[in-house]
């Protein structure tokens, strides 16, 4: 490869002892360091920032009605499995108060038997059980059928908005070419048949375990501390 | 040769003649991967170009220090520290495209076109024409990732431009949308290969047009 006129000035003669090469290595690693923990601290607030907005940012459209007024990155309950909601990653619950009531719980958890991996959604349901809505984070489904899902691509997803345990009835939880009360897409109904078995799934964990879910004392900081406590009472 | 032509020549080594995509095809993994819009492939191409500057003007100016026998060692750890730095600020000034971007960030690092010229150019030339090959080669880079991006979502999704408030904010954008529907292969996989090849023929096709157009006007002059 032609690179024009050479000017090689690199240190080539003479050997390196290993302590001057370490010595080198050492200056300019420092100097990298820094360079890094500078950045770092220029950056890290307003990445913090961003976090903070992107959360309520893409939990806004699964909460259309619902009032809140506590800072969401607070009330964050990451459960490790096995945990009894879909999915075998940790699930994450975000707890909506108002005035210090229980006002909703939104879930991350995961759709397992999706076409092509899992599909991560997100399920955001008012304390009385009634779903407010339902977004899809993500997948790897088919393009141009398995995506009709995406809140973007189709209305698919609205069907889900103001139903509950109660209406449908429990035992209507299921895609219409299954005898339920959903509607499939064409062309898909493995992708759909997930997601709503994985909301379905959902619900009925925030049933059975509701008050608990908003009583967990887990905040982001605060895991390690309570990991101690725990260890603490064995 | 004086200094203008020569870092003329630079500018056009890399943005045609030597192009780190099209030429050397250094750098194929972020290439292929992102280039689903033009937004991405913008985004990441400065970046790459960035960081190619940056490492180039940093490797050129510490030539004197680095003994050959440490020099990979030490273009890692510049060139990581580089990409570092550019994934906080991307997460900080552009969250948006840093998310639609993801791992390939970070990736840069593992972009070969970076280390060869670190190698192959900066370590054997001064301050001024190692930063001027970096920003070349970066734009040749970054050029080229505008091309195909721009292609596979102009094939794939019938629009062009879109969501560029990624990069430079405001309220989400379409862009120009021509259709609805696309031809979804461009956006898979299998386009990227596509349309890299097709750009990689279509400057085999111009250069041999130019050589032949060039020996046709020698003959003509000789005759």
């Amino acid at each position: 490869m032609s690179d024009g006129p050479k000017d090689d000035t690199r240190k080539t003669e003479g050997s390196p002892t290993a302590w001057s090469s370490g010595a080198v290595l050492a200056v300019v690693a420092a100097i990298c360091t820094a360079l890094v923990a500078v950045t770092h601290r220029l950056t890290a607030p307003r990445i913090a920032e961003n976090e903070k907005a992107h959360l309520e940012q893409s939990l806004r459209p699964a909460l259309a009605n619902v009032f809140y007024d506590n800072d969401l990155s607070e009330s964050t309950l990451v459960l490790p499995p096995p945990h009894g909601l879909p999915g075998n990653e940790a699930a994450i619950v975000y707890r909506l108060f108002s005035e210090k009531q229980p006002a909703a719980a939104v879930f991350v958890v995961s759709a397992r038997d999706g076409y092509a991996g899992p599909i991560r959604l997100l399920v955001a349901v008012e304390y009385s059980g009634k779903l407010t809505g339902v977004q899809v984070l993500e997948h790897n489904e088919t393009p141009g059928l398995g995506d009709m899902i995406e809140a973007s691509r189709s209305d698919w997803l609205k069907q889900f908005e103001n139903a509950s345990l109660e209406e449908p009835p429990r035992d209507r939880w299921a895609i219409r070419r299954d005898g339920g009360a959903f509607d499939q897409l064409t062309g898909a109904s493995i992708t759909p048949r997930a997601v709503v078995r994985a909301v379905k799934e959902t619900l009925l964990y925030f049933e059975a375990n509701r008050d608990e879910v908003f009583a967990a004392r887990q905040e982001p900081g605060t895991e390690q501390e309570q990991g101690r406590e725990q260890q603490h009472e064995q | 040769m004086s200094r203008e032509t020569e870092t003329l020549r630079h500018l056009k080594a890399g943005l045609w003649n030597e192009n780190p995509g099209l030429v050397q095809l250094l750098g194929l993994c972020p290439l292929l991967a992102v280039t689903t819009t033009f937004v991405n492939g913008l985004g990441l191409g400065l970046a790459t170009m960035f960081v190619l500057t940056c490492s180039n003007a940093l490797v050129s100016a510490t030539r004197r220090f680095i003994y050959s026998e440490i020099r990979i060692p030490m273009y890692v750890l510049i060139i990581a520290s580089l990409v570092t730095c550019i994934e906080l600020i991307f997460e900080a000034w552009f969250p948006a495209l840093d998310r639609s971007l993801g791992i390939f960030i970070a990736l840069i690092v593992t972009n070969c076109a970076i280390v060869a010229r670190a190698e192959l150019f900066a370590s054997r030339n001064r301050l001024v024409p190692s930063v001027v090959d970096g920003v070349a080669m970066g734009a040749g880079f970054a050029l080229l990732l505008c091309a195909i991006g721009a292609f596979r979502e102009l094939v794939g999704q019938g629009s062009i431009f879109a969501r560029m408030d990624m990069l430079f904010g405001g309220e989400p954008m379409r862009g120009l949308a021509l259709s609805d529907r696309g031809f979804l292969l461009a956006i898979l996989p299998p386009g990227a290969f596509f349309s890299l090849a097709l750009a990689v023929a279509a400057k085999n096709a111009l250069d041999r047009r130019r050589k032949r157009a060039l020996g046709l006007l020698a003959a003509r002059q000789l005759g």
